[in-house]
């Protein structure tokens, strides 16, 4: 499904690298975690992957089911099937979030030649997948994001997520700013979007967030690189010795 | 004090190529007010109220010409059930008028108030116009009173139930029009004006407003289309007791467009709104100059103002909130804002508070900016296009003057044109 090679990132405005030549590759269906200290990187990659400005890639490449993401628009990569939940979803005053929805389920729809569904079909959708989200018809009408609570804006991450139905979801600290009811209630939105056809990348500090959404495989990002890769059990073990003996074995 | 030599000549100039007119009844006021004219002198760059726009083709003997816009889109406000009065080229226009009878309100032409014996117009004509003189001199205002060829005088006594339609044609490439229009809301009543149209090469309006007691008066206006077109507008509005008075305005381009509003606030807890939405692409100038005074307690006046420039554009903004002492409890805001979509465009503003009560909630606040890149950056992250996303932010951003209209239909209205525009740019 996703495929980055020896990607080497650094910041459009100076000399620093923040990726020194990340190799992950997450295969459909399977949900690979990425955890790893402060500054590591991690983010960085969520968002060079998504197409954010600001970043430049000098050396490298990422590839979603053989295409060049790289080269896309961060729309064109939202259509191709990438989705990133952002750690701080941003708030757009004066845009309501039904509308922001339908724009966008619309445009990617029309972007892969699909037809636009109908405010009909879109309004019955959407009720629906809130509602297992418990996010209330008020949530739906309010600008998106603004006013909204940390676990609101998270859960709101998640519907978006589940229109727009993408093939490869990267999760970037969706767990920080919840509380463990919320964390529940978005674990349960992202496993129930689990799919043979679909895959995840959780960016998490946590091993918490793991107990809810399991992955099937756990990176260790340290200062730009993955410095390695395991079961389950390598997150418990961050969890409980931190990452010190970690990077101490790899160095 | 006498005029500076290139003041009074600029003056003198254009006054020797209007006519008063013969007008009977209002004869004195408009005297009056060409005296007042002359003691101030038309506008000129170094008048500090003039420092943003240059006032040179709104004061020349001769208006520029101004070419007529083709377009296929219907006009605004068509969609609506509606009491329509034409003016051409700044001449009321029978022919294209409905008949002006209808319950709750009473319109005449201009010419025609000095046939009656009594009629509040007489009365009015001019009134706020002189009143808004004071602490600034507004000298196209006074050049309006005195030398208005046409307009209508619109007495409101019930709750009429049609809105009440101002459609200004432009019909002839070198038109100057001057028309001043007069509406009395009596106590209780409530009426909605909507105005829209290019109106003349040159445009030169006045519109005194007097809302008794808990009366209201919404006003809706759509300035667009001729790109050529010059205007200066002015509204004078003094408000009774709980009156209200809610006003929006669309500019769309536009070589130079001036709106001023005056409101007067002197009935406690009168509320005032006063909004606008410019959109402006190419070398357009925009210009919102705006005072209220508060001269009674507990009232509450709003002035949201959203211009959207490029490719060279100049947005402006003069907003004051004057509270006077005694006007205690007054709640006062203001807000001025520009998006500017390249680095060509400008936006001037001069915000001003003056205030003289020690009990009052005012506040201010102006910015200039460009598209928020992280915003972009999210919806673009969700799939839509970059003209999409970077049109959704810019009604976005107009919401709030647009929201200030509290009819949905008319606000929607509203909405559709601006994102016929947008969709228009590439």
């Amino acid at each position: 499904m996703l495929e980055i090679k020896n990607l080497h990132v650094k910041l459009e405005e100076e000399e620093k690298e923040i990726l020194k030549g990340v190799d992950l590759t997450v295969e459909a269906g399977k949900v690979h975690a990425i955890m790893g200290p402060n500054g590591s990187g991690k983010s960085t990659l969520s968002y060079v992957l998504s197409g954010r400005d600001g970043y430049e890639v000098t050396a490298g490449s990422a590839a979603l089911e053989g295409e060049d993401l790289l080269d896309l628009e961060p729309e064109e990569r939202a259509a191709a099937g990438l989705f990133l939940a952002f750690q701080y979803p941003v708030e757009i005053p004066g845009v309501g979030n039904m509308t922001f929805l339908r724009t966008a389920v619309n445009a990617q729809r029309k972007a892969r030649g699909e037809e636009e569904l109908s405010a009909a079909d879109f309004l019955k959708i959407i009720r629906a997948k809130a509602k297992s989200l418990k996010i209330d018809a008020d949530m739906l009408k309010r600008p998106v994001n603004v006013g909204f609570s940390g676990g609101e804006k998270k859960r709101n991450e998640i519907l978006q997520m589940a229109m727009l139905e993408p093939k490869m979801c990267i999760l970037d600290e969706t767990d920080s700013g919840l509380d463990v009811d919320a964390m529940k209630l978005v674990s349960e939105g992202v496993n129930a979007l689990r799919d043979e056809g679909r895959s995840f990348l959780v960016i998490t500090h946590y091993q918490r967030l793991l107990d809810h959404i399991k992955p099937d495989v756990v990176h260790i990002m340290a200062d730009g690189r993955i410095v390695k890769s395991g079961g389950p059990e390598l997150a418990l073990e961050v969890e409980h010795n931190g990452y010190a003996d970690i990077l101490a074995e790899v160095n | 004090m006498a005029l500076p030599q290139a003041k009074l000549t600029a003056t003198e100039e254009r006054l020797a190529a209007l006519t008063m007119p013969d007008a009977g009844c209002t004869r004195k006021a408009r005297e009056a007010a060409l005296a007042r004219l002359r003691e101030m002198g038309l506008p000129g760059r170094r008048d500090e109220y003039w420092k943003y726009t240059r006032p040179d083709t709104l004061i020349s003997a001769e208006a520029p010409s101004a070419a007529l816009f083709q377009t296929d889109e219907p006009t605004m406000f068509h969609e609506f059930d509606r009491l329509k009065i034409v003016f051409v080229d700044g001449v009321f226009s029978a022919e294209d008028s409905d008949d002006l009878t209808m319950e709750g309100v009473t319109i005449d032409r201009l010419e025609d108030i000095c046939c009656k014996d009594i009629h509040w117009a007489k009365e009015l004509y001019g009134v706020l116009e002189a009143r808004g003189q004071t602490p600034v001199q507004r000298p196209l205002a006074a050049l309006n009173t005195a030398y208005a060829s046409d307009g209508v005088a619109i007495h409101v006594t019930g709750r009429p139930s049609r809105p009440i339609s101002l459609i200004y044609r432009h019909a002839s490439e070198t038109s100057d029009a001057i028309l001043h229009h007069v509406i009395r809301v009596e106590a209780g009543a409530e009426v909605t004006i909507l105005e829209n149209g290019p109106a003349a090469s040159r445009f030169n309006k006045c519109m005194e407003i007097d809302i008794a007691d808990g009366g209201t008066l919404h006003h809706i206006r759509a300035q667009g289309r001729d790109h050529q077109r010059r205007a200066a507008t002015h509204m004078f509005t003094r408000m009774g007791t709980e009156s209200v008075y809610k006003s929006f305005t669309l500019t769309v381009n536009g070589v130079l467009t001036r709106n001023e509003q005056v409101v007067e606030l002197t009935g406690d807890n009168a509320v005032a709104h006063v909004a606008g939405a410019c959109v402006g692409d190419g070398e357009f100038h925009h210009d919102d100059t705006v005072f209220v005074t508060h001269d009674a307690v507990n009232c509450e006046s709003r002035q949201v103002f959203k211009k959207v420039l490029r490719n060279g554009a100049t947005g402006v903004f003069q907003g004051k909130i004057l509270v006077k002492e005694g006007a205690q409890k007054t709640d006062g805001y203001q807000i001025s804002q520009s998006l500017l979509l390249d680095d060509d465009s400008q936006f001037l503003a001069k915000p001003e508070l003056e205030i003289y009560a020690d009990d009052v909630a005012c506040s201010h606040g102006s910015t200039s900016g460009a598209i928020d890149e992280t915003a972009l950056f999210y919806l673009r992250s969700r799939g839509v296009p970059t003209k999409d996303a970077t049109d959704m932010l810019t009604l976005a951003f107009l919401a709030e003057a647009v929201d200030e209209i509290e009819d949905e239909a008319l606000a929607e209205v509203i909405v559709t044109r601006l994102q016929g525009w947008l969709a228009r740019r590439s």
